[in-house]
């Protein structure tokens, strides 16, 4: 067993001494796998790790679980639902031929699909260690994972955002300013959502309202959701809340999920409740989950796995659920686990890849905070790499700064830039709002109008008097 | 001749911003952020960055402390350094910043209280993510803790103050365990927002020790100028240490009822785009 994992390379040989100590060690680096301890002790050694992955069978992964079974419920949700006929057109290949074959033309978006429930995460873990950035863009865009609520998302040459609209004190007219501004630049068509400030339930009460009421007046083909913790959201939903979305942060371990005050049951109990208010028009994905490298560390639940293949186990729990949305919130955890804007991006492609593969509905929160290594031009370059992935859904704030959360995330004039550069439209339900409403003069050139929207003249009449304007 | 039509496209909405500090109404150049938006956010990032990377001047720290007017405990400041020797190794090493080297381990052995009568309180200062935050912030913070402190009738028996470079929030706990406190209070520099380099975090443990987790301690966050004033994070502190004294614990267990008004409108979610 010691010498399972061995490479001879001319006159040296090198062991690893288990599964996970091989995948951490084929890791591009990053500053939290050497927090944790993980990472290869040399640049040739995580090569070496590389070259020994890539001739590992993908069948192994299926023998050999990285957390134990009876330890792990995702090990075990992992196990129990991998779907062997699924797997059999790829069950004879390794790790190295799978990204060759992924790459092939035989792999087209119908047989991507087909795939997707005989894949485990670490089997898509372990092929983007051996690929470079253009690998993971060009395999995620063969990947096509498309929901629906109240619109359509994830369509081919379509690029949706959050609209996030925090506020420090959660004070409703700020809130309202933003989404307005979001609006008006076009973006919201994803999801609005509202990280509260005050996090309890009759908080999360009063801001469901509140969006509600804002999607309702003004006809919006949009679906709303405040990002409290699960068993909040239960709470609203028997109160009579009008609940879109249920949100939850989670983890690829089951230890991380604990440590976030939930399981797998919990999601299970939270979808239900949220289905039978059936307030979905075109679908029924009603959930939506935020992941991010370095969480499963963070909460001391890693179990000796490197930071990205414990991100690929999350989408395993989120898949489970059928979300409508899925975002890894990048370079949010700070510097201690990506540690500049190289890493942040090559974590951001590789989340997007593993998720699409594995049939999530892949989002990214493109933002770093003040203390990691990175600037605007990084989100720009992270950005455009992902428009071109086809990522389904970035954030949208005013002006990249949240004044809640203290992070710098993507504007509602970057989705705009991604959408004109890249040729992208919104939600086809969304664009069409837009049009219909004149807030966009041509939703095709991503080109909002130039005049205030008649739909929104009213609310403003009255603070706008005596400047001039309307 | 007729005006030149503007290269930037106005957004008559910008007066929404009497409701909120976000960088709404920005108007735009095509799509994009026009230039002068665009450098104002460039400067508030650079602010940020400048407050993360520049080191604290303890001498001047120690100067302004001892000229100002609050009665300090009478022995000058020990000055502590972390295990993270350098700001790209505290960044990146987090465990690192949570230990005392062990010069400063010794320092503080040699100032440990006696066993029988542990000191109330331990005062920590240390630069965490801003420097500035502390630069700007600590001394009237300490200032106005240490008379509103005096105005009590039981007087509280304070450990000599300590100040350390490279220090995350958990260090404090490590300090008041070595110098025998019943309480540490560790004021640090908070991770910069774009529109807040200087905010001051305090918090606040119980019983000191290493390897306490977050759930043991209290926090009052964003104190600087155009956060929460001195006056009140003093008065939140107060309340917090009499609590954990009363008790005999923090965290979890010593609910802050002072911030409870701040909420407030329960139900109410009128606004100007549902109104009308």
């Amino acid at each position: 067993m010691a010498d399972r994992y061995r490479f001879t390379l001319g006159t040296r040989t090198w062991q690893f001494g288990c599964l996970a100590e091989l995948l951490a060690k084929a890791t591009p680096a990053r500053s939290g796998d050497r927090l944790a301890g993980v990472i290869a002790g040399s640049a040739e050694e995580r090569v070496v790790a590389q070259m020994r992955l890539a001739e590992l069978p993908l069948r192994e992964f299926l023998s050999e679980a990285l957390i134990p079974y009876e330890e792990d419920e995702i090990t075990r949700l992992i196990l129990d639902t991998h779907d062997k006929k699924a797997f059999a057109p790829i069950s004879h290949l390794t790790v190295g031929d799978f990204r060759n074959w992924l790459l092939s033309d035989h792999a087209t978006p119908e047989s991507l699909e087909r795939l997707r429930s005989g894949l485990t995460p670490e089997m898509v873990a372990a092929v983007s260690k051996l690929m470079r950035n253009q690998d993971l863009i060009l395999v995620a865009k063969k990947c096509h994972v498309i929901t629906v609520f109240r619109n359509t998302i994830g369509l081919p040459g379509h690029l949706s955002t959050r609209l996030q609209p925090n506020h420090p004190t959660d004070d409703v007219s700020g809130i309202a300013a933003s989404v307005l501004d979001g609006l008006l630049y076009g973006n919201g068509d994803a999801v609005i959502g509202i990280n509260p400030a005050t996090d309890n339930v009759s908080q999360a009460v009063r801001l469901i309202g509140l969006l509600d009421d804002v999607i309702s007046k003004y006809e919006i083909p949009t679906q709303s959701c405040v990002l409290t913790h699960v068993t909040n959201t239960l709470e609203a939903i028997e109160q009579g809340a009008p609940v879109d979305l249920v949100f939850q942060s989670i983890g690829g371990t089951e230890a991380t999920n604990s440590s976030f005050g939930f399981n797998l049951a919990t999601l299970q109990e939270a979808r239900e409740a949220a289905l039978s208010l059936k307030r979905g028009t075109v679908g029924n994905n009603v959930m939506y989950f935020e992941t991010g490298q370095g969480s499963s560390l963070s909460a001391n639940a890693h179990h000796g796995l490197d930071q990205q293949t414990c991100e690929a186990r999350a989408y395993a729990v989120a898949r489970q659920f059928d979300p409508l949305l899925v975002n890894t919130v990048v370079g949010f955890i700070g510097p201690e686990y990506l540690f500049d804007g190289k890493e942040i991006t090559r974590a951001g492609l590789e989340d997007h890849f593993c998720g699409k593969l594995l049939g999530v509905p892949m989002g990214c929160d493109i933002c770093y905070t003040n203390h990691a290594e990175a600037d605007q031009n990084d989100m720009d370059n992270l950005l455009t790499l992902l428009g071109v992935a086809g990522c389904n859904f970035i954030m949208g704030i005013p002006g990249s700064d949240d004044i809640m959360l203290n992070y710098q995330t993507t504007s509602f004039h970057d989705a705009l830039y991604a959408r004109r550069v890249l040729g992208l439209e919104p939600a086809p339900e969304f664009g069409e709002w837009l049009a219909r409403t004149r807030i966009f003069e041509d939703v095709s050139r991503a080109e909002p109008g130039r005049e205030l929207p008649e739909l929104f003249r009213g609310p403003l009449k009255a603070l706008t008097q005596g400047k001039g304007h309307e | 001749m007729s005006k030149r039509p503007s290269l930037v496209t106005e957004n008559v909405w910008r007066v929404l911003r009497q409701f909120t500090d976000a960088r709404i109404g920005q108007g735009r150049a095509g799509v994009s952020l026009p230039t002068g938006e665009l450098l104002k956010f460039q400067l508030a990032h650079a602010r940020a960055r400048d407050a993360v990377h520049f080191p604290l001047d303890v001498d001047r720290l120690v100067r302004d402390l001892e000229g100002s007017a609050a009665a300090l405990p009478t022995q000058s400041p020990l000055l502590l350094k972390s295990r993270a020797e350098d700001r790209l190794t505290y960044l990146q090493r987090p465990d690192l910043g949570r230990i005392l080297s062990p010069d400063s381990e010794a320092l503080l052995a040699d100032n440990r209280g006696s066993n029988g009568d542990p000191f109330d309180a331990a005062i920590v200062i240390a630069d965490g993510l801003s420097a500035i935050a502390i630069q700007n912030n600590a001394v009237p913070m300490i200032n106005r803790l240490l008379s509103d402190l005096a105005d009590r009738k039981k007087a509280w028996r304070l450990a000599p103050l300590s100040i350390v470079e490279q220090g995350r929030v958990a260090i404090g706990d490590q300090i008041g365990e070595s110098l025998g406190a019943r309480m540490v209070i560790i004021m640090i520099g908070e991770r910069p927002g774009l529109s807040s380099p200087d905010s001051l975090g305090i918090y606040l443990t119980w019983g000191p020790e290493q390897g306490l987790s977050d759930a043991r301690r209290n926090c009052i966050s964003n104190v600087r100028p155009a956060g929460l004033s001195v006056e009140h994070a003093s008065e939140r502190l107060l309340y917090l240490m009499d609590e954990a004294a009363r008790l005999g614990t923090s965290g979890v267990a010593l609910k802050d009822r002072t911030g409870e008004l701040v909420i407030g409108r329960a139900g109410d979610t009128g606004n100007f785009l549902t109104k009308s």
